[in-house]
């Protein structure tokens, strides 16, 4: 089976200084991973260049069979970054009809719409970003993040800093899109979060791609295991 | 048609969100009345010396107030990290980059339409019999300016001291846009026609707005990405 993501001998450069050093991996359609690591480990710098946000020094990536940076492979991902990637000048709806027109959705005003009620958000349909609270924010970078069904998410962090409703319509939509067999990558410090809902997990040492397997029952009872016996010292 | 259609929805964005904070149109439109008063007191206005260097002087305003609106054209995406938003998504870099050119563009114009009259009334001038012309020129030059400058504005935007670094690389860019719109608007300006010998100057306008605009969208996915 092809996987839906597949990491070759991928390394990255800032500098001199190797931000990933010979990545391996592959991720099977329809699994979550949790790319789990501590700060600065390349978990980021990973997830940028799988969005087509930076280029490899070294390597090859391929996403359902395509490269990173094909127009179709970018129409079948979703990424949520540390950044919520809405414009604080235009209102909720403008955002989310704008992005679903650069998808090429259909009917991008309908789109907009129903997004913005699945996210609690039709109330302020019309309100400028810039006066929405931090949590109304982070929903509707979710909303963008999700408003054209893609079949890989990649999400950077994404319950830091979210407040409890935001991350309720985030679990919820991350169960919807497990059910429907959708592919995640996650990177996260919430290991907790994390692992139960994830069914793989990789775990990158300073840019070294130190464990990779199926989450067992071990991690899940003690989300400190794998840095215990993969981290470094 | 789909090429356009997005990067009409990028250009739509944009204007919109200038409409709403008029942050770049008023900076640029001030700025460049400002300048245009302080040549009047550097300058006999009236004088033949005036009409001989008419043209330059607006196109140097032109420039110096375009950078300004070309300066944020990019940095405006740092905000919330809009600008991974848009390069993850299908859009390509140069449906991006033309969009953001048409928003450039229209502000561009806009500022340069108002400062025409003010610079007829602080230089004593007659508003020229041949401003279609004059108009021409300054949607060919303006154009010129637009390209080069939201490209470098794309490739400045992640330094730290972009404000100094956009005008510094564009200005040697835009020396032949700029003599060619230069010589055109100081003969318009002083109504002299346009004769065969320098329509070679049409001739680069037009040139360097095609070669560039090719140039820029063929390279802007490698600034962009890398």
């Amino acid at each position: 089976m092809t996987p839906a993501v597949a990491i070759q001998g991928v390394w990255k450069f800032y500098g001199d200084y190797p931000a990933l050093k010979d990545i391996n991996l592959n991720v099977n359609a329809g699994s979550c991973l949790a790319l789990i690591g501590r700060n600065g480990a390349g978990k980021t710098t990973l997830l940028r260049i799988l969005a087509g946000l930076s280029k490899t020094a070294k390597g090859s990536i391929t996403i359902l069979g395509q490269d990173a940076r094909a127009e179709n492979t970018r129409r079948s991902i979703g990424v949520l970054g540390h950044g919520i990637g809405v414009y604080e000048e235009l209102s909720a709806f403008e955002n989310l009809r704008l992005f679903a027109k650069l998808y090429g959705i259909a009917d991008p005003q309908k789109t907009a719409r129903e997004w913005l009620e699945r996210t609690g958000l039709e109330r302020v349909r019309d309100g400028l970003v810039r006066e929405f609270s931090r949590g109304m924010r982070q929903r509707l970078a979710v909303a963008r993040t999700f408003l054209h069904n893609p079949s890989l998410l990649l999400l950077d962090e994404p319950f830091t800093a979210l407040d409890d409703r935001a991350i309720a319509v985030l679990q919820d939509l991350l169960k919807t899109a497990r059910s429907e067999g959708r592919t995640i990558i996650m990177s996260t410090h919430q290991l907790r979060e994390a692992l139960e809902l994830a069914t793989d997990v990789a775990l990158i040492n300073r840019g070294k791609l130190a464990y990779t397997g199926p989450r067992t029952k071990e991690m899940l009872a003690d989300p400190a295991w794998l840095y215990r016996n993969y981290g470094e010292a | 048609m789909n090429f356009l259609r997005q990067a009409l929805a990028i250009a739509g964005k944009d204007l919109r969100s200038e409409v709403r904070s008029k942050e770049t149109v008023n900076a640029s439109l001030s700025f460049a009345l400002v300048i245009l008063l302080l040549f009047s007191f550097a300058f006999d206005p009236g004088s033949e010396q005036v009409h001989e260097i008419a043209g330059g002087l607006l196109w140097l305003v032109f420039a110096f107030a375009g950078t300004l609106i070309l300066n944020r054209s990019f940095a405006r995406e740092l905000v919330n990290d809009c600008l991974d938003a848009l390069i993850s998504s299908p859009a390509s870099g140069a449906q991006l980059f033309f969009g953001k050119c048409l928003a450039n563009y229209v502000l561009l114009v806009f500022v340069e339409c108002a400062c025409l009259p003010v610079f007829v009334i602080f230089y004593n001038s007659h508003w020229p019999a041949q401003w279609p012309s004059l108009f021409l020129v300054i949607l060919l030059g303006t154009w010129g300016i637009t390209v080069i400058g939201t490209l470098f504005s794309a490739m400045t935007v992640n330094l730290r001291l972009r404000e100094l670094m956009l005008p510094t690389l564009i200005y040697p860019m835009l020396i032949p846009a700029l003599m060619g719109a230069i010589r055109l608007s100081t003969l318009i300006l002083a109504g002299e026609p346009i004769g065969a010998d320098d329509q070679i100057w049409f001739r680069l306008l037009v040139a360097f707005d095609i070669i560039f605009t090719i140039l820029t969208l063929a390279l802007v996915e490698i600034v962009l990405v890398g």
